[in-house]
């Protein structure tokens, strides 16, 4: 993992260096796709709702040595007719379980249904779960979700415009987070995975992480360009591009340790478990915390530099950078690409008394 | 130095005290069986019913805290007199959640949606709540000496205020201004109708049947199956119930109910000269129809001997209050006067304007969890969360060598911290894990590692700028500081938002979101800081070994300037001032070359 660090040396003084900011164009570009991409899917594919949005009523029988879903959907048919169910085979760390899905149900019918699974699997009423929603109960759980991200967005643009003192970076990372947001909610109507409660907790601890995320490479950002109207040597775009690339091992670093976790819990819940609270949560964390350090790095800085690069203040400092360099004056290490090299300040060596004046030479 | 070295021994002090005093009040609760050592878990994970229940109102009217506050007592009466053990009724929002632990049967839920019904019934006897305390009296005598008003002349109880309560006419209260919802509001006087006994009406001995009479009798409302509720009798029929008073009553037929009933509230009572009693009084108004029902009831009851001059006002099964009528009232509004205080007047205003909303409880959602997925999701969720810390845990000792000793440290005092924490709330405020919050501890893994993250890295810029470690640790924690304490903010600022704003699963969630945030913030600020500085002091890492994780070789520092005079390989790049010193070096040669060239010639 040496190598890991010298790459980050090597960002760090500037010796190496991403563009990533002077390429905003074309992340701009690949993340417009995905986003039209991901409109494109919600608009054409939809998002699954899961019985806890739709209503609906949903049986879970367990500890049972049947293991077929035939008897669970002739139960459903039997009390029901010809209404639709849905019966799958669900994993448990310890054997399987059966799963039977129906619309609306009244209380007798649920209660047959209970009794009839029960007899069918040859298990007692404690070894079956359910779960009834009524119709509106989704709808009001969505508004409230909805409610509070609303409220949230608010909260956080107050809270990042004061911290760094700039609402374009609370504008850029909200940027980043609807970016993160449509594109793992883009992901579910790809995949067609269940949008249940616990994938709402998913997505809104995308928005959290997201926001963190971004939050940390801001605050490079801000160290590395606080004086930068004060020096003639680099552009703004060039000293938040160093932050990028200085924060990249951080970013690489946090962005392993947040999905370890979450990897874990994904596996567990997409191999061994199947469908089910777990793998509903972990997918939108999984997508989301990738895609949210994507987007601090590639959308939130790119976008951030491209806004303040608007401002009179920053477009003059600039344009006097480059008009500085162009006659020559400033002192900055050109790569062989034609780049300008820019680092972390190293600091100076003390030279004894070389730093001296030369005493005048006498005797001519 | 010194000073950064004191300040460290400080924090992991205070971090000893926080353990140590959070380990022993956890400790004492469980040697006194007050509480377990594990968190109680939530019924997804331990198995069980919740019922989530809306009220909604017939005629569009608005539910506020109190009705719902009423619905949730109404409903915990019912539930705790079924004899359902540690069931949980708590508000969300408009919504009421009932949690009850094992398999409750669907009577339950039929028990527990059942909306309750307010109603004014004429009261014929009153006895006290025990099943034996007075014989059965005789149904037949009708006429105003009974047996039993002899026995117990009137309820007169030592403690009860109910005892006292009275109804009387609205216009002497001044802080009520009437609607006027009849025509006009006068002053009734009481009309001395004959008390003739075969015409009593509802107040009738004859409601008092052979077998309602037995039932009042076996009455026994000192047990708390006798508060069930939900059972509001037959309308048309006689009634007997207990009263929160203590006392049993037997009653008539409903004169009056709940759709009568405009609304209620309480106020100070007042005297006819406009002077507070210092005691007060509930108010009631009545819809025009309710109003001269209400009349015509009082009216009769007025001229009726003790305990028939009583109306027994029955909410959900329970007598709620009795009060005695010495006048009929009209004009749509009456007054309970009696010795009230301020809460309790207002318990029985909010209880009556609650019994007078049109409400029904609407199923939301109906969960059972069985005991068997319960723990297979929570042994679900310790696996994944046991194998992502590991793989944490390997990552960070490929990454930071000796100093994830430092992560693994803060992740277990971060563990141990989050522990603590949720199996003190649990005790003291009836905090329950959910999946949905062991979800949130696992993501916390990676959040919390993040700010250590965050910090070494920083540190090994510091390095990187040619530092001392001490000096590095010291810089870096200054700025690092800063981006843990912004980011934590954000993720704090999250988690409330969602707990305040969010309804089921993801307040659990929330909840662990938010606490682990915080304690992630104690942690760096007491443990993994003062360990960095104290462990800087080392030998093995100040001096950079190659496994400490801090080499400034790896690192890709040569030699700096370290102090005075202590000079410094320098590294192939040159500095500015470098490039700068050895251009103006040339240039000065060359002058001096010149110069020399000139003198030479």
């Amino acid at each position: 993992m040496a190598g890991l660090s010298s790459w980050g040396n090597a960002l760090h003084s500037g010796e190496k260096s991403y563009p990533i900011v002077q390429r905003r164009a074309l992340w701009f570009t690949i993340s417009g796709v995905l986003m039209v991409l991901s409109i494109a899917l919600l608009l054409i594919r939809g998002l699954t709702f899961g019985i806890d949005f739709t209503g609906g009523s949903q049986w879970v029988v367990t500890g049972s040595e049947v293991t077929d879903t035939q008897p669970a959907l002739d139960v459903a048919t039997e009390v029901l007719g010809d209404a639709e169910a849905r019966a799958t085979e669900l994993g448990l760390t310890d054997g399987t379980a059966i799963r039977l899905q129906v619309g609306d149900t009244t209380q007798e019918q649920q209660g047959e249904i209970s009794d009839g699974l029960a007899s069918a699997y040859g298990v007692t009423d404690s070894d079956i779960s359910f779960d009834l929603i009524g119709p509106t109960w989704g709808q009001e759980v969505g508004a409230a979700a909805l409610q509070g991200l609303v409220i949230f967005l608010i909260l956080v643009t107050i809270v990042m415009s004061l911290y760094f003192r700039a609402w374009r970076m609370a504008v850029a990372g909200l940027a980043a987070l609807a970016h993160d947001l449509l594109f793992t909610v883009g992901i579910y109507a790809l995949v067609g995975f269940e949008v249940t409660p616990a994938s709402v907790i998913g997505f809104l601890t995308v928005l959290g992480y997201s926001l963190y995320d971004t939050v940390v490479v801001f605050d490079k950002v801000r160290e590395n360009t606080e004086n930068v109207t004060s020096q003639k040597t680099f552009t703004y775009a060039e000293q938040a591009n160093l932050a990028v690339n200085q924060t990249l091992v951080r970013s690489i670093n946090t962005s392993v340790v947040a999905l370890l976790p979450v990897s874990a819990i994904l596996f567990i819940g997409s191999f061994v478990l199947g469908a089910g609270t777990l793998r509903d949560i972990s997918l939108a964390l999984f997508v989301g915390m990738a895609v949210g350090t994507y987007s601090s790095i590639f959308v939130a800085t790119p976008l951030e530099v491209a806004l303040r690069g608007s401002e009179p203040r920053i477009k003059e400092h600039t344009a006097m950078v480059l008009a500085a360099r162009e006659a020559g004056e400033s002192h900055v290490t050109v790569r062989e690409d034609g780049t300008v090299q820019v680092g972390a300040l190293a600091p100076g060596i003390h030279k004894g008394v070389a730093a001296q004046p030369r005493r005048k030479r006498r005797g001519h | 130095m010194a000073h950064a070295t004191q300040a460290a021994r400080r924090a992991l002090v205070w971090l000893t005290v926080i353990l140590v005093a959070g380990g022993g009040l956890l400790a004492f609760g469980v040697v006194t069986d007050r509480t377990g050592a594990a968190p109680e878990l939530a019924l997804d994970l331990a198995g069980g019913r919740q019922i989530i229940l809306s009220p909604v109102t017939t005629d569009g009217s608005e539910v506020d805290e109190a009705d719902l506050q009423q619905a949730v007592e109404v409903i915990r009466r019912r539930v705790d007199a079924s004899g359902v053990a540690e069931a949980e009724i708590t508000t969300q929002g408009q919504n009421i959640v009932v949690a009850l632990p094992g398999t409750p049967d669907d009577a339950t839920r039929a028990l527990i949606q059942q909306s309750a019904q307010l109603q004014f019934r004429p009261v014929i006897e009153v006895a006290l709540g025990s099943s034996v305390s007075t014989p059965a009296s005789d149904a037949t005598a009708d006429s105003g000496t009974d047996a039993e008003t002899s026995a117990t002349p009137t309820p007169s109880p030592s403690a009860s205020e109910t005892s006292f309560d009275r109804f009387s006419a609205s216009e002497e209260s001044s802080t009520t201004p009437s609607p006027s919802p009849s025509a006009s509001v006068e002053t009734t006087t009481v009309e001395t109708t004959d008390a003739v006994t075969d015409t009593d009406g509802p107040s009738s001995y004859s409601w008092a049947t052979e077998e309602l009479t037995a039932e009042f009798a076996a009455l026994d409302c000192t047990v708390a199956e006798s508060f069930t509720g939900g059972d509001t009798g037959d309308p048309d029929t006689g009634f007997v119930a207990c009263g929160i008073d203590g006392y049993k009553y037997l009653m008539g037929p409903v004169e009056l109910d709940g759709a009568g009933i405009e609304t209620a509230n309480f106020s100070q009572e007042s005297t006819s000269t406009g002077g507070f009693t210092g005691r007060y009084q509930v108010n009631l108004f009545f819809t025009n129809d309710g109003g001269d029902q209400f009349y015509e009831t009082t009216s009769r009851l007025a001229t009726l001997a003790s305990p028939r001059d009583q109306f027994a006002i029955v909410l959900d099964g329970v007598v709620i209050s009795a009060p005695s009528v010495e006048q009929g009232i009209a004009g749509g509004e009456a007054r309970i006067t009696g010795t009230y205080t301020a809460e309790s007047a207002e318990s029985l205003a909010n209880q009556i304007k609650f019994g007078a909303l049109p409400l029904s409880l609407e199923v939301q959602s109906d969960n059972q969890v069985s005991a068997t997925l319960g723990a297979d999701q929570l042994r679900a969720g310790l696996i994944a969360g046991g194998i992502g810390l590991i793989l944490v845990v390997i990552y960070s000792l490929f990454q930071y060598r000796a100093l994830s000793l430092l992560t693994v440290g803060s992740l277990v005092i971060a563990g141990t911290l989050t522990y603590l924490s949720i199996a003190l709330l649990s005790w003291g405020l009836d905090y329950r894990l959910s999946l949905a919050g062991v979800t949130g501890l696992i993501v916390a893994i990676g959040i919390t590692a993040d700010s250590f993250i965050v910090y070494f890295e920083r540190v090994r810029d510091e390095l990187r700028e040619g530092r001392s470690l001490p000096a590095a640790v010291d810089h870096a924690w200054k700025r690092a500081r800063r981006t843990i304490l912004a980011s934590d903010a954000v993720s704090l600022l999250a988690a409330i938002t969602l707990y305040t704003l969010a309804v089921g699963g993801v307040r659990g969630f929330a909840f662990t979101l938010g606490l682990t945030t915080v304690i992630d913030v104690l942690v760096v600020f007491l443990f993994t800081h003062p360990m960095l500085v104290l462990l800087s002091k080392t030998k093995f890492f100040a001096e950079g070994h190659k496994f400490s994780g801090l080499d400034p070789k790896t690192l890709g520092v040569g030699a700096r300037y370290k102090g005075r005079g202590r000079v410094v390989t320098q590294g192939e790049a040159m500095t500015l001032a470098e490039r700068k010193a050895a251009a103006r070096a040339a240039e000065r040669e060359q002058q001096d070359a010149e110069l020399s060239a000139k003198e030479d010639a």
